[in-house]
């Protein structure tokens, strides 16, 4: 075997392994050893190569004996928010360090059943909540990708699943799931030259996936190229009984359904997304995307998208107050850590093992949340946000009044270096600008790596759908990545 | 910075909900504890400007005009499922207790309660 | 029967504090958590089953396990609405579920999921007799449904509380009064009310000794007139008569705090039944700030015509209308009727026994009353049983009741009969069969018996027609001993005036 077998795609792996030129072990052989070496990335909290060896076995065995699934012989890397029974899960956060649950998220169930194995359990921002890796109390995440100016700083692989962009980036892994909240699916893909794709509100099942916001969370897959979004996106969506807001909808057949061919769509341009002072090779790169929309095929129409500034700060009340919420159980009595100062009482050991347990920004948007749902507070600022909020999304069907899908530029910026912006938590939060409008308004959008900044560092192209195409939203991307011709990979330094 | 500003990270004028809504010591180690989170007084101290900070940037929302719009219930049109009254779940104690800091005879066990 | 209670006298205009300054008016609104009957809990597939082993009836989601997720279970909110249709209640289509937010041991979640800004169920009433005859509206502001919390045992262990989750989650209805009732014993008839009209719709056992209703109690003072006083809360009271002496307590202290130039904190308190008094819980002071928001796990609860029509289509007749069909159509006094339809139960027994007898004329539903309400409830009673558990069956009691008013059995006979049905279980025609209690309406047997009686007393015939009348009842007597108890009275009667007048 002379190809590096981690070279190779998701659709790679499962068509190579059916073609029989390679076994599902060799596969997680060499994923496992490429984990093993990636080791200074800091990108897997757990590595689990038995799993991956596992269900790389009974790949082999099902091809011998004509029992294939659609992802046999593809191990993949899990976000460590993902709860997978047996295995450690932490949210990247000391207060559930030591938790096994005893379940398996309907997530990784869908795809360890479609034959995936798993490499281990991603890195990620505490609970989700960063756009750097830098919130994780296990350490930092470092991108595989380094600037061109030879200074060798750390970068930050983004956020909240910088594990993942990192180890798919790194070639650590095929494949990763991902979570999106306001951006933490994209934002990390942009950062990393990958792609990734955040399908509409209720696709993906959110039962065993640790919480953040509820009315934000999407699950979805991270890897290397849009055919492969694809394959996972239908693999990881479908109804869940066990969750109330899952959409009762057939899954579509995206892989089949891939096509670059614009022809008769229309793509819009928000122009509030075009803001005074952005850099210039952001905006260049967008002026590029749109280029590459119309040489296949598509119309472009200026659409307006009126509340897009009130985005953020809406965010940041909503996903705040669920979060305070959502992360009230982490108390110290079930599950994760306890700490139980001498004589304390109930209420002192929930303070204690809050306190040591959250870290810095988890416990600033527990406080955020808590303040903005007080008595007073609750309608000026939660009544009013849910009300902007449905005041974005009315923007959003309004522009897909006008057009099909949305072309925007991923990220603000490419990747910062780390510690760059962690002192600043609202400079922080200003990278999920152009994210965080589809999250509260539900939307299917994905990022794709459209081209590198000066620094050598990649940037990502995002395109918003209406509810339910996600099809939509994978073709755009199709066509931006087959004209982008992204090759570039981070030189292996680790 | 010029980017940010463009994207109306302080704005210019929200005078009267700000001047109202400012958090101080008092405030914060109020919330720290409907929270549940210890702080100590140097945390207070650092928390309270960047409180303020984040508060003052969300205030921003002050200024949208929402007359009569009624407030996000359900992000994608859908209606709320109910499942049939059937037992399918239970009996799966050493599950419930597995992962407990402390669990005995069958409970969890915290701190004395007094009520 | 240990939930029936005496009514106290005091009405809405009589009962007043009396206070060193003067009268006091005592103000009552009353929240209600009822659990719903439903097999599997409110969000999860669980079991409710009372008296499991600690921690067994309790899911993942009940736990509060990272990831987990609620589902709403359909028939509780199905009994739900068919509870507030019972109340005349406004039904919301569109409801939906808020996070109450606060720390506890036995609140898993950090919040309970329950319903603040839009609720399940709206305005409606509930007519109340504190005293006979006299009939009072109380105002039910909101139903709405919620997740009962675990539990803490604090007895096991020196040092440590223990929790058991079994009722995390388990559904309830929170019934919330308008501060309308004036006196204990009003709380104490709107209690039984509510009570009987959730055992009837079925959507709630009312077992208070299992924790299926307790009341949170909201009482306040004021000189007749004023406007409302601050109130206290005292929470989670577990029985009607525990209410009513948790109110007067409550009340007497309200009044001792106020003239002795105090105020009164609006406080969550408890009751302390041993002690009859109620006191402060150590409540901190944030535990008012419970930051309600709509649950993000949950979508709107509509609910759509074809649930509604099913729900109310599904009520059974409720005790106001089928006690006045008691006293109208059917006859029976206002005490009978309602005695038979204070608890469904016994309305149910009633129902069937008519039912077996075949016929629904005012005489037989008489005849059923009167032996329903003194027979056999003295008969349970002695025996320590309820109407559910009765030794005698419905058609048993129609059968007996048969045997009467075709005048197989006299009344004492029947008495017999019906004691030797407790003892053994026996149809009564077997028993008079069997035993041969047969009632003796042949004249001419009672005539030969009669002749015997005479010829022996000679001298008492010959004193009765000297004029001593009172002598009748003499020769009743002996007639019936020496007929062993079987003779028709009314046939003895009528051939004795015959003998002794002929
Ligand atoms: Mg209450
Ligand atoms: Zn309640």
């Amino acid at each position: 075997m002379t190809t590096d077998l981690t070279n190779l795609t998701v659709a790679g792996i499962r068509d190579g392994f059916r073609k029989g030129d390679f076994s599902a072990r060799e596969v997680a052989d060499a994923f496992n050893a490429a984990v093993a070496a990636g080791k200074p990335l800091n990108a897997f909290l757990v590595e689990t190569p038995e799993h991956a060896i596992a269900a790389a076995e009974e790949a082999d065995r099902g091809r011998a004996s004509g029992e294939l699934r659609p992802l046999s012989g593809v191990p993949m890397g899990i976000k460590d928010l993902f709860c997978t029974a047996g295995y450690q899960t932490t949210a990247a956060s000391h207060i559930l360090e030591g938790f096994v649950p005893t379940y398996e998220s309907t997530i990784t169930a869908k795809l360890f059943g479609a034959g995936v194995g798993m490499l281990g359990k991603l890195n990620l921002d505490q609970f989700a909540m960063g756009s750097s890796n830098e919130t994780s109390a296990f350490g930092n995440v470092i991108s595989p990708w380094r600037r061109s100016d030879g200074g060798n700083a750390p970068l930050a692989p983004g956020g909240s699943s910088g594990g993942s962009s990192s180890a798919v980036a790194a070639r650590m892994a095929p494949a990763a799931t991902g979570t999106d909240t306001g951006g933490s699916i994209r934002q990390p893909a942009a950062f990393t030259g990958i792609s990734g794709i955040k399908p509409t509100y209720g696709r993906c099942s959110r039962w065993g996936v640790v919480a953040f916001a509820s009315s934000l969370d999407q699950a979805g897959p991270m890897a290397r190229d849009v055919r492969d979004c694809a394959i996972l996106l239908e693999t990881m969506s479908g109804f869940d009984p066990k969750d109330s807001t899952s959409l009762d909808l057939p899954v579509p057949q995206w892989e089949a359904g891939l096509s670059g061919d614009l022809r008769g769509k229309k793509v819009g341009i928000p122009k509030e997304y075009r803001v005074d002072g952005m850099p210039a090779e952001i905006e260049a790169l967008w002026q590029q995307g749109i280029a590459w929309a119309k040489d296949a095929g598509a119309e472009i129409v200026e659409v307006s998208l009126p509340h897009t500034q009130y985005a953020l700060p809406t965010y940041y009340i909503i996903a705040p107050a669920e979060a305070s919420s959502n992360l009230a159980r982490y108390d110290g009595v079930r599950y994760g850590q306890r700490d139980l100062p001498d004589g304390a009482n109930l209420q002192d050991m929930y303070a204690a093992t809050r306190a040591a347990g959250f870290g810095g920004e988890v416990k600033r948007r527990i406080l955020i949340g808590t303040y903005v749902l007080s008595a007073g507070f609750y309608d000026a600022y939660y009544t009013k946000a849910q009300k902007v909020r449905a005041l974005i999304a009315r923007d959003f069907e309004r522009a897909f009044e006008q057009c099909d899908v949305l072309l925007t530029p991923t990220a603000p910026s490419a990747a910062f270096a780390l510690g760059e912006k962690s002192a600043d938590p609202l400079a922080m939060y200003l990278n999920d600008v152009f994210t965080v409008p589809a999250s509260l308004a539900g939307l299917p959008a994905m990022s794709v790596p459209a081209g590198l900044d000066k620094q050598g560092l990649p940037l990502g192209l995002q395109i918003i759908g209406k509810p339910l195409d996600e099809q939509g939203v994978l073709n755009a991307g199709l066509a931006i990545e087959e004209r982008a011709g992204f090759t570039a990979r981070a030189d292996k330094w680790w | 910075m010029g980017f940010v500003a463009a994207l109306r990270l302080m704005p210019a004028a929200m005078p009267a909900i700000r001047a109202g809504m400012s958090v101080d010591a008092t405030t914060v180690r109020k919330i720290a504890s409907l929270a549940r989170i210890a702080v100590s007084d140097a945390e207070v101290d650092a928390m309270v400007p960047e409180l303020n900070n984040i508060l003052g940037w969300i205030e921003q929302l002050g200024e949208v005009d929402t007359d009569g719009v009624a407030p996000l219930a359900a992000v994608i049109p859908n209606h709320l499922r109910l499942r049939d009254d059937v037992v399918t779940d239970g009996n799966i104690r050493d599950q419930v207790l597995k992962n407990a800091p402390q669990a005995e005879h069958g409970f969890f066990a915290v701190p004395k309660v007094i009520e | 029967m240990d939930w029936y209670l005496k009514v106290c006298e005091m009405t809405e205009s009589s009962y007043r504090i009396q206070g060193a300054t003067g009268e006091w008016e005592v103000v009552i609104g009353l929240e209600v958590h009822a659990q719903v009957t439903s097999n599997a809990k409110l969000f999860s597939g669980a079991s409710t089953k009372f008296g499991a082993e600690p921690n067994a009836n309790v899911s993942l989601v009940d736990a509060a396990m990272p990831g987990m997720l609620p589902v709403p279970n359909r028939e509780c909110i199905r009994q739900a609405v068919r509870t507030g249709m019972a109340i005349d209640a406004q039904i919301n289509k569109w409801s939906r579920f808020d996070r109450k937010n606060y720390f506890y041991a036995d609140l898993p979640q950090g919040y309970q999921i329950s319903q603040l800004y839009h609720p399940l169920v709206g305005e409606g009433t509930i007519s109340i007799e504190p005293e006979d005859g006299e009939t009072k509206i109380v105002g039910i502001e909101r139903i709405h449904v919620e997740q009962d919390a675990g539990k803490l045992m604090h007895d096991q262990h020196p040092t440590r509380s223990y929790v058991d989750l079994n009722r995390s989650g388990v559904a309830l209805m929170e019934i919330v009064s308008r501060p309308d009732m004036r006196s204990p014993a009003e709380a104490g008839a709107y209690l039984r009310k509510l009570r009987a009209i959730l055992r009837y719709v079925g959507s709630c056992d009312g077992n208070m000794e299992e924790g299926s209703m307790r009341a949170d109690v909201n009482v306040s003072v004021r000189k007749p007139g004023d406007p409302f006083g601050t109130r206290t809360e005292t929470k989670n009271v577990n029985s009607v008569r525990f209410v009513m002496a948790a109110i007067e307590h409550e009340a007497n202290r309200q009044v001792d705090v106020l003239e002795s130039g105090g105020t009164i904190v609006q406080e969550t308190r408890l009751f302390d039944p041993d002690k009859g008094v109620t006191r402060s819980m150590r409540s901190k002071e944030d535990a008012h700030d419970y930051r309600y928001f709509p649950d993000p796990d949950l979508l709107p609860l509509e609910l759509d015509d074809a649930f509604l029509a099913e729900c109310r289509a599904s009520l059974p007749e409720l005790p106001d209308a089928k006690r006045a069909r008691y006293e109208g159509p059917l006859g029976l006094s206002t005490y009978a009727a309602g005695v038979l339809t204070a608890d469904v139960e016994t309305a149910r027994w009633f129902e069937a026994l008519m039912a077996a007898t075949g016929k629904d004329d005012a005489a037989t539903a008489k005849a059923a009353s009167n032996w329903l309400i003194s027979d056999l409830f003295g008969a349970l009673n002695r025996l320590g049983k309820d109407i559910t558990n009765s030794p005698v069956s419905p058609a048993q009691g129609a059968q007996l009741l048969g045997l009467v008013a075709d005048s197989t059995l006299s009344g004492s006979l029947a008495k017999q009969v019906f004691e030797i049905m407790l003892e053994t279980g026996d149809d009564p025609a077997k028993i008079v069969e069997e035993r041969g209690l047969k009632q003796t309406t042949d004249t001419g047997a009672i005539d030969a018996v009669i002749a015997d009686v005479l010829a022996a007393n000679a001298d008492k015939v010959a004193e009765y027609r000297g004029g001593k009348d009172k002598l009748f009842g003499f020769f009743v007597g002996q007639t019936m001993k020496a007929m062993a108890g079987k003779g028709n009275p009314g046939v003895v009667n009528e051939r004795l005036k015959a003998a002794l007048d002929g």
